[in-house]
């Protein structure tokens, strides 16, 4: 199968929201204004773990303005995950709206609703809270022994494997095929470790809760999971789904941020109290405190490597910090080794050991990359550590060693997002390209060779790291779409499927288009709203273009049949014999006519009937998109400074319905790890108070830091994948701190194991390495 | 709280302020304690985005007498006799400005949320370097942040929307 003859997919097609937003449309959810709507704020809470033991809000109450003031003593108490994920959830059940114990600075404490944002801030001031005040644990470490403090010594919460020692989730997996490391010429074990992330979506997170003339609840909100936001919330305020609509306008990015209910519930329990619309909008302090967070992660890794290049055996052990909550915990786990230990053969013994544990920290949750991020930037460190003890080329090692189309994984099978996972072979593979694509872009062998034996006080180097992602959850993930036919022969899609701003409208826009052979402005997008359009499990996962894009294809297809139908009849040809073009049926002997036409005839004429169809998608693959990433870099050998001289990032996704939009869902996720390679961490005190919860002080790339990236979308064709498409969306960001650290290590020898690569750190390794010669 | 070359007088802690918003004159009541971006936006001009209320994301950014600046660190009063242009001023998606096209077309809009900002910032430094280097607009753009699309498409925007501009014999839109 080829992309020749399509006509609207893998084209050049403008993203359909883009000149509404570039003239600052009201599109956004803070955008709307409604009459009587009340201000909500939130008391958070100053101590990293305390139980209230006494709070008085008689005097919030008093506050000229204020409506409503909640705490745990007036809410509904429904043990539930915050985290936006299919039924039943994988998360443990450890969060409630509001509770009387509080787990990090910045956990929930009270809510307030009141007429003016000044009135709703005073009444804040006024709620007197007494606090026994609890020995607080920060290092996920000391959270597991045995005497820690245990932060969710609750009844109520429901799956928590071992709430006593911490562990909100843990997994384990063993293949055995011989001796452990029996088989081995070299063992390397190296532990890599991240910080705590933030996703820093230019838009805070922002929810509006209303009422329709139902009385029914109406919540418009900057979400990446609608449907799963109405499910949590209704079981949250023991609600029924049908008393809820939630409503996703245009959204300013979310990243995985939004892949939870951050506000969703707390803002509905205002609305419920007050009977009036309520809205919360985070600011970005409380983005960075209290949204979620990438989970820290300590990655031990020990593989076992023979002179001729075969890897005989994997270990792969990580921590994840999930904070306070275990948001995502299990999965994200499972995902950092899911995605990336099938990534090469591993000849006899693979076992991975994965525990997620709370400490008294911000919440972790689904980031971009979900695990794969942490996994990789230990697995494409190590590659290049194992190159050099075999004395192989690290490029020729992972050619040798990457898995090939129609080659499994044990793994595939064994680990799943928070359960088995399923049996899959590669379909598609474009990375050899990929890696050519890239060493030639890079000038990788000229470069190299002038680098050689530089002992300046500034040294360049270049390194690379090969990458995999998924295309959604298999068995897991669906999504569905309907497309009904107007007048003038357009249609309305309605699609669950979520757009964040990633463009994902558009794409499945041309998806239809391309079927109904029609242009994608003939399409008229309606995404995610609760009432008006079909399920969809939301944006994430890398799920949007390869399941919705497959459930819009098969609504598409349908339509086309009903299309022909009218067609055959009004042009007396058999059904067979038709297809459509260019806006028009056309049968093989050449007679057409208009879509209008046949809109037309089927609304008014004929044989009377809307054509309208739905049709849902779920896959029982998730084929991975696959990447290579090379970098170049100059590292100052006197203050530590890495500069990034060049970054290119070749990406097999498949077929790229858009090839503009597929490279820029690259070049974001990119500079976002590079972000996360070279400046971003969050800080926090003794205590466990953030430091840096600002752009100021925590930094994410400008146009003035951003080297030179270049994305080079590499074809293949995916046959599970819509039009041969795959995901696009998370991968790119698992390369840059391999790569960069691959690089930092042939410019200046130095092997960086704890990210970011700040320059006291790289400075501390110069001198540690000066010292061991 | 007196101004004395203005004469303007809070009243319980309101100001009423005539400005020029987008070539119309406009009059706000703004208490003393709001800043600019909260007025702007309770008066309908939702183009400016609060991205950060602190003056470190740009997603607020308008065109204030002439020159780009953070409406969220501009106490609204201040904004008396100021002519200032919104994004909604720059063009519309009726009639959209060469720079808002040269987004569209180049890709360079994902979610859109710092879009607004971004553009403003390139109007005006295309109108005071009408021909930039790709040095001096990751330079002079360092100030509107982005998360989604790494600015690759954005400079390549703005390159092509001061080719247009030039070509048009164009340089100051507004």
């Amino acid at each position: 199968m080829d992309t020749k003859n399509l006509k609207v997919v893998n084209r050049r097609a403008l993203k359909m929201d883009a000149l509404g937003l570039a003239c600052g449309e009201p599109v956004f959810t803070d955008d709307v204004d409604l009459n009587g709507m009340l201000y909500g704020r939130i008391l958070w809470s100053p101590y990293a773990h305390a139980r209230i033991k006494n709070i008085d809000t008689r005097e919030a109450e008093r506050v000229p303005g204020v409506k409503a003031v909640l705490t745990y003593k007036n809410v509904p108490r429904v043990p539930h995950t915050t985290a936006g994920q299919g039924y039943p959830e994988p998360s443990p059940y450890d969060t409630y709206i509001l509770d009387n114990k509080m787990r990090f600075v910045g956990d929930r404490v009270a809510a307030v609703a009141a007429e003016t944002p000044e009135a709703a801030e005073e009444a804040l001031k006024l709620i007197k809270v007494e606090y026994e005040i609890l020995p607080a644990v920060f290092d996920t470490f000391e959270a597991m022994r045995d005497g820690a403090p245990v932060i969710h010594d609750e009844e109520d919460s429901k799956n928590i494997p071992d709430a006593k020692h911490n562990i909100a989730a843990r997994f384990e997996f063993e293949v055995k095929n011989g001796k452990w490391f029996g088989d081995a010429d070299f063992v390397v074990e190296r532990t890599y470790r991240m910080p705590y992330l933030q996703h820093c979506a230019i838009e805070p997170h922002t929810v509006i809760t209303s009422f329709d003339h139902f009385g029914r609840l109406v919540i418009r909100t900057s979400t990446q999971v609608p449907f799963h936001v109405r499910r949590i919330v209704a079981q949250a305020l023991k609600m029924p789904v049908k008393k809820i609509r939630v409503i996703k306008p245009r959204i300013g990015g979310g990243f995985g941020s939004k892949q939870e209910i951050l506000l969703e519930d707390v803002t509905a329990a205002l609305s419920l109290k007050t009977g009036k619309p309520v809205k919360i909008e985070y600011t970005r302090r409380e983005t960075f405190i209290s949204s979620r967070t990438r989970h820290p992660a300590a990655v031990r890794l020990k593989t076992g490597v023979r002179k001729d290049g075969t890897i005989t055996d994997a270990e792969m052990d990580i921590v994840l910090n999930t904070g306070a909550y275990g948001s995502h915990a299990l999965t994200v786990m499972m995902c950092s080794g899911s995605h990336t230990i099938p990534m090469y053969k591993v000849k006899n013994n693979i076992k991975f050991t994965g525990r997620s544990v709370y400490t008294n920290l911000p919440v972790s949750g689904a980031y971009r990359g979900y695990g794969a991020t942490q996994g990789f930037f230990a697995w494409e460190s190590q590659m290049d550590i194992m190159a050099e003890k075999i004395g192989m080329d690290p490029v020729e090692f992972r050619k040798m060693n990457y898995i090939r189309l129609g080659e499994g994984s044990p793994v595939f099978k064994a680990m799943g997002e928070g359960r088995e996972g399923v049996e899959q072979v590669i379909t598609s593979i474009g990375l050899y390209d990929g890696i050519e694509a890239g060493l030639k872009a890079a000038g990788w062998q000229a470069k190299k060779e002038k680098y050689k034996g530089q002992t300046g006080p500034v040294r360049r180097g270049l390194g690379m790291a090969c990458m995999m992602q998924g295309s959604g959850i298999p068995e897991v993930d669906m999504a569905s779409a309907t497309i009904k036919m107007n007048e003038d022969g357009s249609f309305n899609l309605m699609v669950g499927a979520a757009d964040l701003g990633t463009g994902s409208d558009t794409i499945l826009a041309q998806i239809a288009a391309e079927v109904l052979g029609v242009k994608a402005g003939d399409l008229v997008v309606y995404s995610s709203d609760t009432d008006l359009t079909p399920f969809d499990v939301g944006a994430y996962a890398s799920s949007t273009t390869f399941i919705s894009g497959n459930a819009v294809k098969k609504t598409a297809e349908k339509v086309r049949d009903m299309i022909l139908a009218v067609g055959a009849k009004i042009l007396g040809r058999q059904k067979e014999d038709l297809r459509l073009e260019n806006g028009r049926v056309v049968a093989k002997d050449g007679a057409s006519c208009g879509l209008s036409e046949v809109a037309n005839t089927s609304l008014y004429y004929y044989d009377q009937h809307q054509i309208i169809a739905s049709a849902s998608h779920y896959a029982h693959t998730s084929p991975p998109p696959f990447a290579a990433n090379f970098a170049e870099v100059e590292v100052d050998m006197e203050t530590g400074r890495i500069k990034i001289l060049d970054y290119v990032s070749c990406v097999d996704c498949g077929t790229a319905i858009n090839p503009e939009l597929a490279e820029g869902q690259n070049d974001g996720a990119v500079l976002n790890g590079i972000g996360h390679t070279l400046s971003e961490e969050m800080e926090f005190s003794a205590n466990g108070t953030p430091l840096n919860a600002s752009f100021r002080r925590y930094k994410i790339f400008n146009t003035a830091d951003m080297p030179p990236i270049r994305t080079i979308l590499i074809p293949t064709y995916e046959p599970n994948g819509p039009f041969g498409a795959k995901s696009v969306s998370e991968i790119g960001i698992n390369g840059p701190l391999p790569a960069v650290a691959n690089a930092v290590y042939n410019a200046a020898g130095i092997r960086l194991f704890d990210a970011p690569f700040t320059p006291e750190k790289v400075r501390a390794a110069i001198k540690n390495s000066k010292g061991k010669k | 709280m007196k101004k004395k070359t203005t004469g303007l007088e809070a009243v319980n802690g309101v100001f009423e302020i005539s400005l020029g918003v987008n070539g119309a004159k406009r009059t706000f009541a703004v208490k003393n304690t709001e800043f600019l971006l909260d007025a702007l936006r309770r008066y309908g001009y939702k183009g400016a985005k609060k991205g950060c209320d602190t003056g470190d994301c740009g997603s607020c950014t308008v065109i204030f007498n002439g020159k780009p600046a953070l409406a969220c660190l501009i106490p609204a009063f201040t904004a008396h006799g100021a002519a200032i242009t919104t994004i909604e001023g720059l063009g519309t998606v009726r009639d959209p400005h060469p720079l808002q096209e040269a987004f569209v077309e180049a890709g360079a809009v994902q979610c859109g949320f710092c879009i607004p900002g971004m553009i403003l910032s390139s109007k005006h430094l295309l109108d005071v370097n009408p021909e930039p280097s790709e040095e001096e607009i990751k330079k002079y753009l360092d100030g509107n942040l982005c998360r989604c699309t790494g600015y690759v498409k954005q400079i390549k925007a703005v390159k092509a929307a001061a080719k247009k501009l030039r070509g048009k014999g164009r340089v100051s839109g507004v």
